[in-house]
């Protein structure tokens, strides 16, 4: 293909994703299913379940890192398309609990406590899988289509889309505390207890879904990559670079934002979908400002505009934080906090960045935003 | 008889601002100084120089003789405790005739150490014995909260109090509010006329905290079985709900303008600063929140000082020494951010933005971490309370301070940025760096003080908001968004569109919250805002010209 | 292409900027096939004017018409870049993270620049030649697969140049294509541009008088906004307004 920039850095990619894969898809499962119990080598189901949590927010940074590493259009409300497709998988999960409930309802506890008599007309869909699945595809995809139309055909950019998507998670936040929104309020919804007939206490089915989710990174994945590699994914890096040329090559550039906006917006949906049955709640927590933002800083931590970074950064971050709670619960903040900070300044390139750099060979390609002619 | 507890609240407020109600005589005097000076202070504010304060002027009361207790009232002191609730109610109908405030630290006593059904007995005692106090305090604010707190508790003995009070009184919303009580009281008096008469009279004083005991007068006059009387009272009370319906409307339109104009000052006293970084240096600072809350516990830890170091007649002073102490933290602190992280950003716009969002974390957990999450700062005296324009309308000084402040501020900006050498300098490097440069400006000086002067305000911003919330961790996220949008909303290219987008976003909040809730109304705002963006979507005030599009 | 007549004709143009004219009921027409240089003063309203015909200011007043009676006002950037007006900026304006080729690519007039046909659009053969083609012209063969933000500055404002060309526009705005190149790359761009008008009408903006003095056969001065004189180069230097325009400013004419 006459058309790549630097083909020995994608077959690099390729490589490591090969070797991701592989490790993800076949020796962590093995590792928790062969070695016993007490082995050095045993992987348990709790840390394979936290894996599969985060190769599930894997998804969730590879739609930013589409619309913010390859476009350059920084949206801080990823975690609402993320909330909708938890809160959509999280209302079919709600239904399967049936009379198990603690009030023995056909109703979730959360309206058993509210007084409701009877479901809401929105949550009907929700009672079969088939509607947990699309809601929590379609949801945000429809939401994005119609607020990125609003935000790009009006030529909203730059930091002014970011402080407007910042603005949108912190109204979404507020709406899924309210109790009257029907979803639970601040206590979201939980103790959920099967899945299309699995229970969800039970190993295997954990094993099974962080299977899934393997498989759904990697599509997503083999998504994102397809995107890129078109022509349109070099519209997207052309928009990033300078918008007004594309515009005068004869694209519309807003039509591109809103595509990858919605492309970003589906895949955070699926994310959500797939963190609920392994995490087993969802709270408006997971909507608000901040973990929007955090979703920005695994992509930037692994780095941007390399859909490996986007992935890895997620692990990686999300790792660390669940090593570093345990033993030191204050100062995650401070650490968030000084990695914003640090990658920003220091490594805008992240670890890809860094590894690229370490392991030489072809020139680091700059993917950090460049300044447009004309910015101050 | 039902009593719509939010109104009781607003007046009762300022009474439950207050230490205690018994200790605050005398003091006004240093209250109309202490509002004096803030004003002057305010005048001074926009030229930022360090105030030094002479020690505050130390006013002594003698606290009043307690007078010698009678018998009949300790033995109803000792009939109190009784088992026997009528031995208890005659107790208590001694005390209430005969008491004064002088018993209430023995009551006090006696219920620690109470039963359930003592302490019922007890609780009426000490408010009536309590308000009736507060009654002729010197303390207008505290006068009035003891009146309507005498209407709250239903006990018909206070109508005379209430009587004798409201006709020495002189301040004219005090004796309103005295005179508003006492009828109430009224309304549950056994007299057919004197309940007549007490329903005419609110009518006529417009009292909006009878109107649920007013309609049920009428409802009480609609059923089949009403007798007669029920039919008259009736029959007054349509007239007198008529009457203070019809002029509570209006009220409401007036405090929802205040409230509207109260809410954009806020906003705007937050967004100047972000405007100012925004728009001549073109950073987003996401830590604008939290170097408002740096200026806020600044204001905290002046007032532990005072409480730790001064005597407590000196205390109201923290305030003012506050004021230089919250913006030198702030901006110190922006100083230091500037010249650490910022510059190294300049002219990456989204870049500023995560980077500030990171030191905001930092700067938040490390107040959850040193100063824990509830703190609250105690407002001067000058603060508290409120001014009663007219019946219905109610302002509140900290918010009057807080509109008054943010005018100044506009004021100083515009001074410093159009009159003065300075604000030259920062536009002559806004708009050409390098040229600024060759004429031999310091440019990197120019962008320091500029970043510092503007995190200074948002210290001034925090110190403000002191007076109306409490001084937590989030305090800077609570705003932040809000005043985003208001920099988004006005554009980047002047003030003017700041001051316009703040008042446009805060006095449509509040007029669309009464109607859709708090909640709603944020989301209504953000649907708003984009669709202003649809119509002009660099806000506002949007820089015209070669360099506009970035 | 061999059509007689104006491919572009502005009447009245006023742009406003709060207050200042930039351009100022300025009349201009470009006739097929016809290269056009336009000098002026700074702030004469070279550029604004290009900005006006290619949709990227909107007047506040006047008719803009394209070829047969197109109305171009109104129209946004990337409608009148379909039509055929290609625009290469001041400042050379590519996309610095993809390739040479890349770029270029992604200039190629296709029938369709909507998000799908780009998504699953593969190059034919024949656009692949019409690229190596452009990159022969250009001369950037042989950095094809460099990345675009690592060339000269010379070598930017020709892959530029050629990127509008592959637009197929039948006019060519260019604005300052010879600003900050050398001697020698002056004079190829100066053949490069003479070589494209023989296809293309082409509106030139130039500082440089020797290079105005190679490329023009007609040259327009605009000062404050409208057009002051307009013939060939020997005319317009002979000009008295001219003359005392500049002089009054700058010894650019000399």
């Amino acid at each position: 293909m006459p058309e790549q920039v630097a083909p020995q850095q994608d077959s690099r990619e390729t490589i490591s994703i090969y070797a991701m894969g592989f490790i993800f898809l076949v020796v962590l499962p093995l590792l928790n299913v062969l070695p016993s119990d007490d082995s050095w080598l045993h992987l348990s189901d709790f840390r394979l379940n936290q894996f599969g949590k985060f190769l599930a927010f894997g998804i969730l940074a590879l739609g930013l890192d589409l619309i913010w590493g390859y476009c350059g259009v920084l949206s801080l409300g990823q975690g609402v398309f993320f909330g909708f497709g938890a809160y959509c998988m999280g209302m079919y999960l709600a239904l399967q609990i049936g009379k198990e409930s603690v009030y023995g309802s056909d109703l979730p506890d959360f309206m058993v406590w509210n007084q409701f008599k009877e479901l809401p007309l929105f949550w009907y869909p929700f009672k079969t899988f088939i509607g947990g699945l699309l809601g929590g595809i379609l949801v945000p995809v429809i939401f994005a289509t119609v607020f990125g139309f609003l935000a790009f055909r009006s030529r909203i950019k730059g930091v002014y889309f970011a402080i407007i998507t910042q603005a949108l998670a912190f109204a979404a936040w507020l709406v899924f505390n309210r109790n009257d929104t029907k979803l639970g309020g601040t206590n979201g919804l939980t103790d959920f207890k099967q899945l299309v007939g699995f229970r969800l206490a039970d190993p295997s089915t954990q094993r099974g879904l962080y299977i899934l989710t393997v498989l759904a990174l990697a599509a997503s994945y083999l998504l994102c990559r397809w995107i890129v590699a078109s022509r349109a994914g070099k519209v997207l890096i052309a928009v990033r670079d300078s918008e007004s040329r594309v515009t005068f090559s004869g694209y519309t550039p807003w039509n591109y934002k809103l595509f990858v906006f919605v492309v970003a917006a589906g895949l955070a949906g699926l994310s959500g979908m797939l963190y609920v049955p392994q995490v087993g709640i969802i709270t408006p927590a997971m909507v608000g400002v901040l973990p929007s933002l955090e979703v920005v800083i695994w992509v930037a931590v692994g780095g941007r505009g390399t859909l490996i970074g986007a992935i890895l950064g997620a692990v990686a971050v999300n790792y660390g934080r669940s090593l570093l709670t345990n033993y030191f619960p204050e100062a995650w903040p401070f650490i968030l906090g000084g990695l914003f900070v640090i990658v920003v300044t220091v490594f805008p390139d992240g670890l890809v960045g860094m590894m690229r750099r370490f392991f030489g060979g072809g020139q680091a390609a700059d993917l950090t935003m460049q300044k447009a002619p004309g910015e101050r | 008889m039902r009593l719509r507890p939010s109104c009781w609240q607003c007046l009762v407020r300022p009474c439950s601002l207050g230490i205690e109600g018994g200790n605050e005589l005398g003091r006004h005097y240093e209250k109309t100084l202490m509002r004096r000076v803030l004003c002057a202070l305010a005048i001074v504010l926009p030229v930022l120089l360090p105030i030094g304060f002479a020690p505050g002027v130390v006013l002594a009361e003698d606290q009043p003789l307690e007078p010698a207790l009678a018998t009949p009232l300790d033995q109803a002191l000792v009939d109190l405790q009784s088992e026997d609730a009528a031995v208890r109610d005659k107790a208590v109908a001694i005390l209430i005739e005969q008491g004064d405030a002088s018993l209430i630290p023995k009551l006090d006593d006696i219920r620690v150490v109470a039963g359930r059904a003592v302490r019922q007995a007890i609780k009426p005692v000490v408010d009536l014995l309590k308000n009736r106090a507060n009654l002729s305090s010197d303390l207008p604010d505290f006068r009035r909260s003891a009146a309507s707190d005498l209407a709250m508790t239903g006990r018909r003995e206070a109508i005379p109090y209430l009587e004798l009070a409201a006709a020495k009184e002189q301040v004219w919303w005090v004796k309103y509010a005295m005179e508003e009580s006492a009828y109430f009281l009224g309304l549950a008096a056994e007299d057919h006329s004197i309940r007549l008469a007490a329903v005419k009279k609110l009518g006529e004083l417009r009292s909006a905290n009878s109107l649920p005991a007013l309609k049920e007068l009428v409802e009480a006059g609609n059923q089949a079985e009403a007798t007669e009387q029920q039919k008259t009272l009736a029959a007054a009370a349509a007239v007198a709900v008529d009457q203070i319906e019809s002029w509570s409307w209006w009220a409401n339109i007036i405090e929802t303008i205040f409230r509207g104009i109260s809410l954009s000052s806020i906003l705007l006293i937050m967004s100047l600063g972000l405007a100012v970084v925004f728009g001549l240096m073109g950073v987003i600072n996401m830590a604008h929140g939290e170097l408002m809350m740096v200026g806020a516990y600044a204001t905290f830890v002046t007032q532990q000082a005072f409480i730790d170091w001064f005597s407590p007649d000196v205390f109201d002073w923290y305030f003012p020494v506050s004021l230089p102490i919250a913006f030198i933290a702030a901006a110190g602190s922006g100083w230091l951010l500037e010249a650490t992280i910022i510059r190294f950003l300049y002219g990456r716009l989204l870049e500023t933005l995560l980077a500030t969002w990171g030191v905001s974390l930092i700067l938040m957990q490390a107040a959850r971490v040193y100063f824990g999450d509830l703190t609250a700062v105690i407002a001067p005296q000058a603060l508290r309370g409120g001014a009663q324009v007219m019946v219905g309308v109610y302002l509140p000084y900290n918010r009057i301070f807080i509109i008054l402040l943010s005018i100044i501020c506009v004021v100083g900006i515009y001074y410093i940025l159009f009159g003065s050498n300075l604000g030259m300098r920062v536009r002559a490097v806004t708009q050409n760096r390098n040229m600024s440069a060759c004429l031999g400006i310091p440019t990197r000086k120019v962008d320091s003080y500029t970043f510092a002067f503007a995190s200074g305000l948002a210290g001034i911003a925090g110190w403000a908001l002191t007076m109306v919330g409490n001084v937590d961790p989030g305090l800077g996220q609570n705003y932040i968004v809000d005043s985003f949008m208001v920099v988004v909303t006005g554009g980047v290219g002047k003030l003017a569109g700041t001051i316009w987008a703040s008042l446009g976003i805060g006095g449509l909040n509040k007029i669309i919250e009464p109607v859709t809730g708090a909640v709603y109304g944020k989301v209504f705002i953000l649907i708003g805002v984009i669709m202003f963006l649809q119509w002009r979507p660099s806000g506002l005030f949007a820089a015209k010209g070669r360099s506009a599009d970035a | 292409m061999t059509e007689e007549g104006l491919i572009l004709k502005c009447e009245n143009v006023t742009v406003d900027y709060d207050g200042f004219k930039a351009l100022n009921s300025c009349n201009f027409s470009v006739h097929y096939n016809e290269l056009r240089v336009v000098i002026g003063p700074n702030g004469a309203g070279k550029t604004t004017l290009l900005d006006v015909i290619c949709g990227k200011t909107k007047p506040s007043a006047g008719k803009v018409t394209f070829g047969h009676n197109i109305e171009l006002l109104g129209k946004n950037a990337e409608d009148i870049t379909k039509l055929g007006v290609g625009r290469k900026f001041q400042a050379p304006s590519i996309y610095g993270n993809l390739s040479v080729w890349q770029n270029l690519d992604l200039s190629l007039k296709r029938a369709s620049k909507g998000v799908f046909p780009t998504l699953v659009g593969r190059s034919s053969p024949a656009e692949r030649e019409r690229i190596s083609e452009a990159l022969e012209t250009i001369g950037l063969t042989a950095q094809a697969h460099t990345r675009a933000g690592s060339l000269s500055h010379g070598q930017k404002q020709w892959l530029e140049i050629g990127m509008v060309i592959l637009q197929d526009p039948s006019l060519l705005l260019v604005d300052e294509p010879v600003a900050g190149m050398s001697d020698k790359e002056t004079e190829q761009t100066g053949r490069l541009l003479q070589s494209l008008s023989e296809k293309h009408a082409i509106v030139v903006i130039e500082h440089d008088m020797d290079f105005v003095r190679q490329i023009a056969r007609i040259v327009t001065v605009l000062a404050e906004g409208t057009v002051i004189c307009e013939g060939t180069v020997e005319k317009v230097q002979g000009d008295e307004h001219v003359r005392e325009i500049y002089l009054g400013r700058a010894k650019v004419a000399h």
